[in-house]
């Protein structure tokens, strides 16, 4: 009997360490600067965070009993950096074996225990939309996180409730894979042709399944189970926003006129550098950009960038966010959307908006956090000094009201157990190109030779 | 009769437009003496002059500071309200040998074989890279330009990112790059096999060098026969020319400063020094001035700190190290204030960071009496801002290279003024019924 009590103990125990368990947090942040995004700026202002959600926003709030209470006098409290190209905390990116892997998903590969999390963490970052890569025109799911850094589970990390979204990829990269492999595509016109294919190939599926369901004949066999087909009939129905690697208006222009007669309606280009030629076309489709503040001529389509897309997509009324593609950047996108003020010269709220508000819409995330808003999610970073200033320092950030990076806790060594005499680690000197992660994992399709430039 | 007037004043200016407009082609850059009055004046080297004029002539800056006569036939602009620094200097580039990344033919900073130092960084230069407009439109007037590559890849240059010949831009400095053989370990190495690695490679460069000094002991003896590798490398030993040693790893920089002490060369940089906080005193007493960067960058190992990066310069800063800064990029060298800014912020402090991209740069290039800093004498590159050049929001609001007033635009510049408000918009054949 005793027996069977210790092993429901542990069976329960061990149940308890697999099921994820998402923490929240209370606090009261006293007399920041409050940048809300979408209310306006704050001067003076308290956040009081109750059970992981902002429940209220005022002057002079009294902390409830037991509610930890911070001092952001003189401070910067913004919303959570949300970062809607990401390749961190995934253990592989690409999976190349197809130009049409709509079948597998980032959520399978997620890592919590990637470093890159916490220095995310240490740059005001909350969220992720980690992203499957560009090897393939369809690619595979990608997974939006939270970063709540310290879980070995990496469920803990799912963002419960955010939207799916797919990676599609258009231009060289999925053209360099086919002539590669000596296969479609290998032109701008065929990624047209493989996209129409898949899509018509999702239709056909689907009308297969709906004449079986509608029959009500129980000896019919039913069509094949595809779960590549399925992923794309959700695509068809709006269930799953498509986030498209893309960079020259021509091939971004190409997917628009798809979409529309397929009837696709959320669609966000991810790095887009040249967004800005079809920004009309972009504002009247309602299609996102989700770009970078100013990488350009790593590749021949984005040789004619501009560091002025961000402005030019926003005057012309797309919603555009500002990305990181690299476990760098993602450390100072701050910094990133202050460039928008150099190029083009944004207003303080419309660059901030460029990485909360606007990639929270870009991934649907945007009931949820984005905005320092009552009944909105804790997800939230402290910064000494204006978050657009080059002198500005994140010192705190919160995941659901939990702190999760501290700067005056902040350890100088990260390792768990520390060995002064182990030499083990691997020393990563990486040169400013080395962080472009979207063609990782490329290799697996056996044509190194080819990517061995970026 | 009011509205008649008013159509003769309007039309007797048009032809003046229009004829200023022939005068100054907004896409030359032009030069004249110039007198730049009633700005900020950042000297770097002989602090701050709150409202003052400089004067430049011929390329040269003639006069600076707060009572300057302005000379009678010297072009005045009034720089009221802004601020005059002398121009950044990017001290680590591929600038005018590489435009496009991925397309090897549009690449010319690495050549065939381990040991090339002969191979001129200047040569490769290409005047007209869309790169460079686009640099020094945000004040970067002066890059090193590096081979990059095998142990001893090639010379490098340091380039005023102005002119049309590489000599029109060259900045009077050269060096030898060299890639210090690194202990790091790769894929599936042991630290054993690594080491081991390194003392071959280290055996190659020492070959190479002990090779060089004999050459440089005969070379001048009629007989000796011309060899090209080792000409470039005498130029070292004869302390003619900078050696510019890149070296990232803190056990590398201990073992490169030991390999400086024994081979006796003087005119040593470390360039990189990505762990140079780990052994910032080391390197003080060793006297050797590094270029660091980029600040932008992750931290080397995954237990450092996350802002290991940023610390760096001002550590060994503080440590008694002279420091310059480079962005180690090409296209986007542009973002050397913003390297320099992080710098200010974590630890380096904003006086410091200056002097890193400006008159620290130059002086570890040899160039400290030509450029880098706002005095007379020295050469006219500077730039005009609405503020702090390493606050994101600040414009750049003139730029003077050699002297020469130069375009502020670039093809970024130009993409953003054609695609703003593009014409047409969304409708090619829309009717157009009010004006």
């Amino acid at each position: 009997m005793k027996r069977k009590i210790l092993s429901i103990f542990i069976l329960l125990v061990a149940f308890g360490i697999t099921t994820a368990t998402a923490q929240t947090g209370d606090v009261l942040i006293k007399n920041g600067t409050v940048i809300t995004i979408t209310d306006g700026t704050l001067e003076n202002t308290d956040v009081l965070v109750r059970d992981g959600k902002i429940s209220r926003i005022g002057k002079n709030l009294n902390a409830p009993r037991g509610v930890e209470e911070i001092d952001a006098t003189g401070k910067f409290v913004m919303p959570g950096i949300i970062d809607a190209h990401s390749h961190i905390a995934g253990t592989s990116i690409n999976e190349g074996t197809s130009q049409v892997t709509a079948e597998v998903s980032m959520e399978d590969v997620v890592d919590p225990m990637d470093v890159s999390i916490y220095r995310a963490l240490a740059g005001g970052v909350t969220s992720i939309h980690l992203m499957h890569g560009s090897a393939n025109v369809i690619g595979g799911q990608n997974e939006t996180l939270k970063l709540r850094y310290g879980s070995t589970n990496p469920d803990d990390l799912r963002f419960e409730g955010a939207p799916r979204t797919i990676k599609f990829a258009l231009g060289e990269n999925p053209t360099r894979g086919g002539r590669a492999r000596g296969i479609q595509p290998q032109s701008r016109m065929g990624v047209e042709a493989m996209i129409r294919n898949s899509l018509n190939d999702a239709l056909m599926y689907k009308k297969a399944w709906d004449e079986y369901r509608s029959q009500r004949n129980d000896r019919k066999t039913p069509p094949e189970y595809d779960l590549r087909m399925e992923t794309l009939v959700d695509i068809l129905e709006g269930e799953i926003l498509v986030h498209c690697h893309s960079y020259r208006a021509d091939e971004i222009y190409m997917l628009m006129k798809v979409f529309n007669d397929f009837g696709i309606e959320k669609l966000t280009f991810q790095h887009a550098n040249e967004a800005y030629k079809v920004a009309p076309e972009l504002a009247e489709f309602g299609a996102y950009a989700s770009i970078f503040s100013d990488w350009w001529a790593y590749k021949l389509e984005v040789y004619y960038s501009t560091a002025y897309n961000a402005a030019i997509l926003t005057k012309n009324g797309v919603n555009t966010s500002i990305n990181s593609d690299s476990g760098e950047l993602i450390r100072h996108l701050y910094h990133e959307a202050a460039k928008s003020q150099k190029y083009g010269q944004l207003s303080d709220n419309d660059a901030l908006a460029l990485i909360t508000i606007n990639p929270a819409i870009q991934l649907g995330i945007d009931d949820r956090v984005g905005s320092i808003e009552e009944g909105k999610d804790a997800d939230l970073a402290i910064y000494e000094g204006h978050p657009l200033s080059v002198y500005t320092v994140p010192l705190m950030t919160f995941v659901d009201g939990v702190k999760y990076f501290d700067r005056a806790t902040d350890a100088k060594d990260q390792r768990l157990y520390i060995d002064p005499e182990s030499n083990i680690q691997d020393i990563q000197i990486l040169d400013a190109h080395d962080h472009h992660l979207c063609m990782k994992d490329a290799e697996v399709m056996d044509f190194n030779s080819l990517f061995n430039n970026k | 009769m009011k509205k008649r007037i008013l159509k003769l004043l309007v039309f007797s200016f048009i032809p003046v437009l229009v004829f200023g407009q022939i005068q100054e082609d907004p896409r030359k850059a032009r030069t004249a003496k110039f007198a730049l009055t009633n700005a900020k004046i950042y000297t770097v080297t002989n602090g701050i002059i709150e409202n003052g004029t400089i004067v430049i002539n011929n390329g040269i800056i003639e006069a600076v500071g707060a009572d300057v006569a302005i000379p009678n036939d010297a072009e005045v602009i009034n720089y009221e309200g802004r601020e005059i620094y002398p121009g950044m200097i990017d001290s680590g580039t591929q600038l005018g040998l590489a435009e496009i990344g991925s397309i090897d033919e549009a690449n010319d900073f690495r050549e065939f074989g381990d040991i090339t130092p002969q191979m001129e960084a200047l040569t490769a230069v290409n005047p007209n890279s869309e790169a460079i407009p686009v640099t020094r439109v945000s004040g970067v007037t002066t890059a090193l330009t590096m081979p990059r590559g095998g142990v001893l890849p090639g010379t490098a240059a340091t380039i005023n990112l102005f002119g049309y010949t590489p000599d029109q831009m060259f900045a009077g400095s050269k060096g030898i790059v060299m890639t210090y053989p690194t202990a790091q370990r790769r894929w599936r190495q042991t630290q054993e096999q690594a080491d081991r690695a390194k003392e071959r490679a280290l055996e190659t460069v020492n070959d190479a060098w002990d090779k060089a000094e004999v050459y440089t002991s005969i070379k001048n003896s009629p007989d000796a026969r011309y060899y090209p590798e080792m000409q470039a490398l005498s130029e070292v030993i004869e302390g003619n020319m900078t050696l510019y040693i890149e070296v990232n790893t803190a056990p590398d920089i201990l073992s490169a400063i030991e390999w400086v002490e024994e081979r006796g060369y003087e005119n040593v940089v470390f360039t990189g020094v990505a762990e140079g906080w780990r052994v910032a005193e080391q390197i003080a007493e060793s006297g050797i001035p590094v270029i660091a960067g980029p600040v932008l960058s992750t931290p080397t190992r995954q237990s450092d700190a996350y802002d290991a990066a940023y610390m760096n310069p001002g550590v060994m800063q503080k440590a008694g190290v002279k420091v310059a800064l480079r962005s180690g990029d090409t296209e986007n060298s542009r973002n050397l204030p913003y390297n320099a800014g992080f710098a200010a912020t974590y630890g380096m402090g904003r006086e410091e960071a200056l002097k890193a991209i400006t008159i620290n740069a130059a002086e570890i290039m040899g160039i400290g009496d030509q450029i880098g800093s706002i005095e007379v004498g020295k050469k006219a590159n500077l730039f005009v801002s609405t503020g702090d050049p390493f606050e994101t929001s600040t414009q750049i609001v003139d730029v003077y290279i050699d002297g020469y007033l130069i375009p502020m635009r670039s093809r970024q510049t130009d993409l953003y003024d054609e695609f703003l408000n593009r014409t047409p918009g969304l409708n090619k054949t829309e009717v157009i019924t009010d004006m």
